[in-house]
């Protein structure tokens, strides 16, 4: 029975689950004009892979990124500025496809936080310096 | 002052006990929506992928009939999945149009071939750009739209026998 199980597992075929399509050719190639390719790459960066989600588009190997970059890079060679590039895929995605979130009400507090808590810091810094300063 | 320092550490252990309360029992939501529900159809003009179906464009959409638009894929596991749902949403009076992501007529072929074609029309978005001008995260998605072109709904992963129903009635709300 081990046996079996064994040379199951040796002639079992790995069930495919992605394109057997090559990637765009602009998903890994650099744009000629190395202007446009640092445009294309700083805008790659702040931008979120959907499917991977932990990862921008620059770092991921997932075809779809793959695709993602192919678009920026060619959007860019047209002449599009990344701003726009961002804001059409913001009215895709949500917010959620940009690793730079917007001020808004909701992320308020994502951007006020670290004041608060330096401000906060500052506050118990003094009091405790002041005490000291009395006892010695 | 006295009072109230006192009671700082309790209010702060409160604060952060109802935040960390409102993310346990909030129910997990890990998927990508697109921000494209409630509003028209992207533009687009695809090739047919198979020689049994006619290819696809937006302008299609606008012709008074609500209908699903598949996003789907032959290497995609849970498409294989929701076939039969598919046929079943068919059957049961559904138009349902394809867009097939970055896949191979011959693939495609075997794929209809073996699971059934529940499709009227079939695209060939070799380059994924339809799929990104949906909004779409993933294959497989199911989008509901109205007769003017515009998407209602997205259903997002594999249609399972329990969303037919609603898919049903969404493309009914859809039409009236």
């Amino acid at each position: 029975m081990k046996r079996l199980i064994a040379l199951a597992l040796i002639v079992a075929a790995p069930a495919l689950a992605d394109t057997p399509l090559p990637p765009a050719a602009l998903a890994n190639t650099q744009l000629s004009d190395p202007h446009k390719e640092a445009e294309a790459r700083a805008l790659m960066e702040t931008l979120r892979c959907v499917v991977c989600q932990g990862q921008s588009i620059a770092q991921s190997d997932a075809d779809m990124a793959g695709q993602m970059r192919a678009m920026v890079r060619s959007r860019i060679a047209a002449g599009e500025k990344p701003a726009q590039i961002r804001d059409w895929l913001i009215g895709r995605y949500g917010d959620y496809v940009s690793y730079d979130p917007p001020l808004s009400p909701l992320t308020a507090p994502l951007w006020l936080m670290p004041l608060i808590l330096l401000g906060a810091g500052a506050w118990i810094a003094r009091a405790s310096f002041k005490r000291r300063r009395r006892q010695g | 002052m006295r009072g109230m320092r006192l009671w700082l550490p309790l209010a702060a252990f409160a604060i952060l006990f109802v935040v960390v309360a409102i993310g346990l029992l909030r129910p997990n939501d890990h998927l990508v929506h697109s921000g494209m529900v409630g509003k028209e159809l992207p533009k687009f003009t695809l090739p047919k992928m198979v020689p049994e179906a006619p290819g696809l464009a937006s302008a299609s959409f606008a012709d008074g009939k609500p209908r699903l638009l598949n996003v789907f894929a032959s290497w995609c596991i849970p498409c294989m999945a929701e076939s039969p749902q598919l046929l079943a949403l068919r059957q049961q009076g559904a138009e349902i149009d394809a867009i097939a992501v970055r896949d191979q007529p011959q693939a495609v072929q075997a794929f209809l071939q073996r699971f059934g074609n529940p499709y009227d029309r079939i695209g060939d978005d070799r380059e994924s750009a339809v799929q990104l001008a949906l909004g779409s995260s993933g294959v497989p998605e199911t989008y509901v739209i109205d007769g003017k072109g515009r998407i209602v709904e997205q259903h997002i992963g594999d249609v399972r026998a329990e969303d037919v129903p609603d898919l049903l009635a969404a493309l009914k709300k859809a039409g009236g």
